[in-house]
Formats: structure tokens, sequence, C-alpha cells
């Protein structure tokens, strides 16, 4: 083979590259559509992104987690309370509002500290191997048990008394 | 040996160069997801054939029988007219949303093959966390009903796109709780240690009849029934009631988009039937299929075509129900029958028994807990009848089949 100017990009590096060109290109939607509709579309987009950098890290479980939560649970109740809430079948509403700029500003400082923290810590090139197989799912579900079992319940009492609360706003009092 | 090394051990033996390894496997994975792919889509068109002719048989007609023997092209002549069919795209459509919709259905139910077993080494991807993989694949079949309801700018397709998601979100609970029920006996998501667990050892010989649904028949029948709504198929196939809800989301779409839901529809039904063969019916094992390794494929075939066999002979002679029966089905019935199931097999399972005395108690349970919950709910339904009947009563008999009676009391 010819020698090359530049390191040939792994598979790896390839993949991610269009991953994360989907996400950006998702987030930008949920920003900037005239449409909110859209903007709920690309935000799913977003999701699958996200999913697809799990999957390259080799967490399949938080991967697939996160399609199955993000993309099939919320997406589809943001799509339905903008179906259900707006009038939006006609014309494009703006996705400005006066808040826009200060919302840049704080967005901008936290990407920017985002940005400080990856680059000042030493990430290890080659991390350690991940026991394979479902050891890694057997290991995460023995630790919800076990360790972690008062989070766990107290985020499952969170979850039921946000879906109890909302039964109770949304039942018809006659 | 997995076919995807005896692939790659050929293309080396072949002369391919070792460090271009990453082509190799990626020429590799490519030929095997082509296969898979191009062989689901014509699949479909024996699917379609089975269809017909099953139905045909149950309405005492013949079906068709003109075009190749026993009928067998006539889906391709069918193909052709809807390829040669004007494509319509309404003027008011949401271009994106309408033209990404189709194709957004068909792929959802096209990626649950990468992880189906049809043989001990003939699976796509052996991922650790397949099953909840293959649930989270049905969130992109709702986004593609979603987009092409409101994405048709027409508001008969976003109602039945809202009914449809809401059918989809309904029985997706009482699946997965009946999807848990092996999962929870092997204590793995993989297909294929599903498919491994499920061997019956008489001696040394593997009789392979171990089938999940000897053990947990009340799962098997929940998955059964949830999966029918999965797939839209009879009794649950609101998207066909053409005369009564103007068929669906779909009612916007012509000529090969409007296949493409057709031929999701279709696949996903196939696919969840091969679904309930791996965790509940063995996948590929059988009699004699460790000694000879092509038994695999045909015993796992053989089981998936029954399966939708007999999802077709359901289709030919259930009445369609309406959608308040249908979700007070789900989670009136189905939810509180899977989760007491569960329980049920949760506590019997951390009982320190011998195995044995621990699987006849689980087939036990099973029925008792099929046979109690629904006899609750059944006696609580008789009472809750006259309330409901007395809720969907016409205000007026104007428009109605009944004769008018006196109507000095209204």
């Amino acid at each position: 083979m010819p020698e090359l100017p530049f390191p040939l990009p792994t598979v790896q590096q390839v993949i991610f590259s269009m991953i994360a060109v989907l996400t950006v290109l998702g987030a930008l939607v949920v920003v900037l559509a005239p449409n909110l509709f859209h903007s709920a579309l690309g935000l799913v987009a977003a999701f699958f992104g996200a999913a697809g950098v799990y999957i390259i890290a080799e967490a399949e479980f938080i991967g697939v987690s996160q399609v199955l939560i993000y993309v099939g649970a919320i997406s589809t109740l943001i799509t339905f309370a903008i179906m259900l809430t707006r009038g939006m079948m006609f014309g494009a509403t703006s996705p400005r509002n006066r808040q826009w700029g200060t919302a840049a500003i704080i967005t901008s400082l936290t990407f920017l500290v985002l940005v400080g923290i990856v680059s000042s810590v030493p990430w290890p090139a080659v991390g350690e191997p991940i026991s394979q197989g479902h050891e890694i799912i057997a290991g995460l579900g023995r630790a919800f048990v076990n360790e972690y079992v008062v989070p766990f319940l107290l985020l499952a009492m969170l979850l039921l008394v946000a879906l109890a609360g909302a039964i109770v706003l949304a039942r018809d009092y006659k | 040996m997995n076919w995807s090394d005896a692939l790659i051990q050929l293309q080396y033996d072949l002369g391919a160069p070792q460090e271009l390894s990453w082509l190799v496997e990626g020429v590799t994975y490519f030929i095997g997801a082509f296969i898979l792919a191009n062989a689901a889509l014509i699949l479909a068109l024996l699917l379609i054939w089975i269809t017909r002719k099953v139905i045909s048989r149950i309405q005492d007609r013949i079906g068709p029988n003109r075009i190749g023997p026993y009928g067998l092209f006539q889906t391709v002549a069918d193909a052709l007219k809807l390829l040669s069919k004007e494509d319509i795209t309404p003027a008011s459509a949401d271009k994106i949303s309408y033209l990404l919709a189709p194709v957004l259905s068909v792929v959802g139910v096209l990626m649950a093959l990468a992880v189906i077993p049809f043989g001990p080494a003939l699976i796509g991807a052996d991922l650790n966390v397949a099953v909840l993989y293959l649930v989270a694949l049905g969130s992109l079949g709702i986004m593609a009903a979603l987009m092409a309801g409101w994405g048709s700018n027409n508001k008969y397709a976003l109602l039945a796109g809202f009914r449809v998601v809401a059918q989809l979100l309904s029985y997706e609970i009482p699946m997965v709780l009946a999807m848990l029920a092996p999962v929870l006996l092997v204590g793995s998501m993989s297909m294929q240690r599903i498919s491994e667990a499920q061997s019956l050892y008489l001696g040394p010989i593997n009789l392979g009849i171990g089938w999940f649904i000897f053990l947990l028949p009340g799962a098997f029948l929940i998955y059964l029934i949830a999966a029918l709504a999965e797939a839209e198929q009879t009794p649950f196939d609101l998207l066909e009631a053409e005369s009564e809800l103007i068929a669906g989301f779909h009612i916007e779409y012509s000529g090969m988009k409007f296949a493409m839901f057709f031929l999701a529809q279709f696949l996903n039904s196939f696919f969840l039937g091969a679904i309930a063969v791996v965790l509940f019916l063995g996948g590929w094992q059988g009699p004699f299929a460790a000694q000879i390794p092509l038994l695999g494929p045909i015993y796992f075939l053989a089981k998936t075509f029954l399966v939708y066999i007999v999802i077709q002979w359901i289709k030919g002679t259930f009445p369609r129900v309406r959608i308040d029966q249908m979700m007070q089905f789900a989670w009136k019935v189905l939810v509180p029958l899977a989760l007491a199931l569960i329980t049920a097999q949760m506590i019997i399972m951390k009982l320190p028994l011998p195995i044995w005395i621990n699987y006849a108690l689980l087939l036990a349970a099973n029925i008792a807990v099929v046979v109690a919950v629904l006899n609750i709910l059944g006696s609580y339904f008789e009472r809750e009848q006259v309330r409901s009947k007395r809720a969907f009563a016409p205000r007026s008999l104007i428009g109605t089949m009944q004769p008018v009676q006196s109507s000095s009391g209204d």
C-alpha cells in the first residue's frame, strides 16, 4: 500500500464520526427548526446518535436502554404533547423567544466548562477490558438489588409518585 | 464454528491479506446483512401467499391459483402493479416525515433479523441484550406511525396514528413482562443462550424438547396475544378497518409507499412469531439437531411458519375489537395477569428445592395463576358489563338499526 501522509482512521473512528455528525445535526435541528414537530424528530435523531456512541463504547445495555426509554417513551410523549397542545399543523413557529440570548450564553458557558473538563482529564488510551458476555448485565442487576437497593427503591418510588400524581391531576372531578 | 468465522477463513484462504482484516470483517458482515435483508424481502412474498391461501381455505375458497404453481407468483404480479401505480404525495404533506415514515417502519422490522438465531452457529450478532434490543426496536415502529400520521396532514391519519401508538405502547408492557419469564429462567438475555437452555437430555442424547412453553404456558399465551396486537393482526387490526375507521395512518399513501407499510406488517408478524419460537418453543432445538447441524434451521423455520399459520388462522376466525375494548383488555386483564405470573415465578425460583420439583411447581403455578386471575377479573367484568353498556348506548335511536319505541320516558 502507498504511504499516506496521515494515519489511516480506524473503523471505529469512521463510525464514530458519522454518529457524531448525526447527533450534532439532530441537536441543531432541535434548536433551529421552525417547525416544532421537526424539532422533536431532530431530538429522536440526537438520541439515536447518543445510543450509537454508547454502543461503540461497548456499553450495549445502556445504548439499547437509551433507545427504549428516550426514543420509545420520552420522544413519543413529547410528540404527543406537541400534537395535542398546539395548533401546529399550519404555518411555522419561531424557534426563538425572548430568552434566547440568555440561553445561548448559559449553554456556551456549559460547553466551555465541559470542553475544559474533557481535555484536562488524562483519559487512558486503552481502557480496562470490560467483562464480556452476560456477566456485565448480571453484575448490574446484582448491584441494583444489593449495594444500591435504597437509591433504586427511591427512584422507583419517585416514578410511582409522579405516575399517581399525573392520574390525580388528570382526573375528571364531578 | 460460527458462520462469520467460516466466511472470514474462506476469504483468507482465497488470498485476502492479513493486514486488511478490518476490510475482510466488513465484507463478511456486509454479505451476512445483505443476504438476510434480501431473503426477508423475498420471504414477504411467500408470507402474503400463505396468508391468502389460509384465509381462502377458511372462507371455503381456493385462493390465488392462476400465476405460477399454486398461485405462488400472484404476489409478484401484485407487487409489479403496486410499483407501476402513481406515487402521490399530498400537496400539504410534511415532506420529510411523510417520505421517511415508510422507510423507518421497514427498517425497524428488518433490524430484528440481526439477533434471531436460525441455528446453533447461524446468528447475525449474539448480543447479550438481545431481548431488550428487540423491545427497543418497537419504538421505531411507533415513531414511524406518528410520522406517517402527522406528515400526511390528514386528520383521520393523525387520529389513526394516535390510536396505533396507544395500542403499541399498551401492549408493549404485557409483552415485555411475558418475555421476562424465559429470561428469568435462563438468567440471560442472549437469544442463543435462551435457545441452548431449552434442551432436554435423556442420558447423553439431547432430545431438544425442553421448551419453555411446557413450563410457562401462561407467559406464552400473554406473549402471543400481545404480539398479535404489536403486529396489528386480527383481532387487533384496526389498520384494516377501511369502512369503519378509514383504515389507518397510511390512508394518504399509495403505490410502493403503501406497500412498505404492508410489508413491514407482514414481516413483523413473522418475526414476532420467530421470537415466540426462540423464547418459548425451543428455537432451533429438536431431536438430533445437535448431531445434524442442518436440522437446526429447518426446525426453526418449520416452527416459525407454524406460528405464522396459527396467526393467520386467528385472522380468519376472530372478529375485530373496538379500541376501548382493546385498551381495557391490555391494562385490566393482560398487565395484572403478567404481573401475577412474574411474581409467582420469582417466588418459586427462589425456593430451595430440587430443580425438577421447581419446574413442576412453575407449571402448576402458571396454570393456577392464569385460572385464578381470569376468574377474579371475569367476575369483576360481569358486574362491570351493565355500566359500560349504558355508557356506550346511543343517546338517540336515530341512525341505529333498532326500531323506535315510544319515547315517553326520555
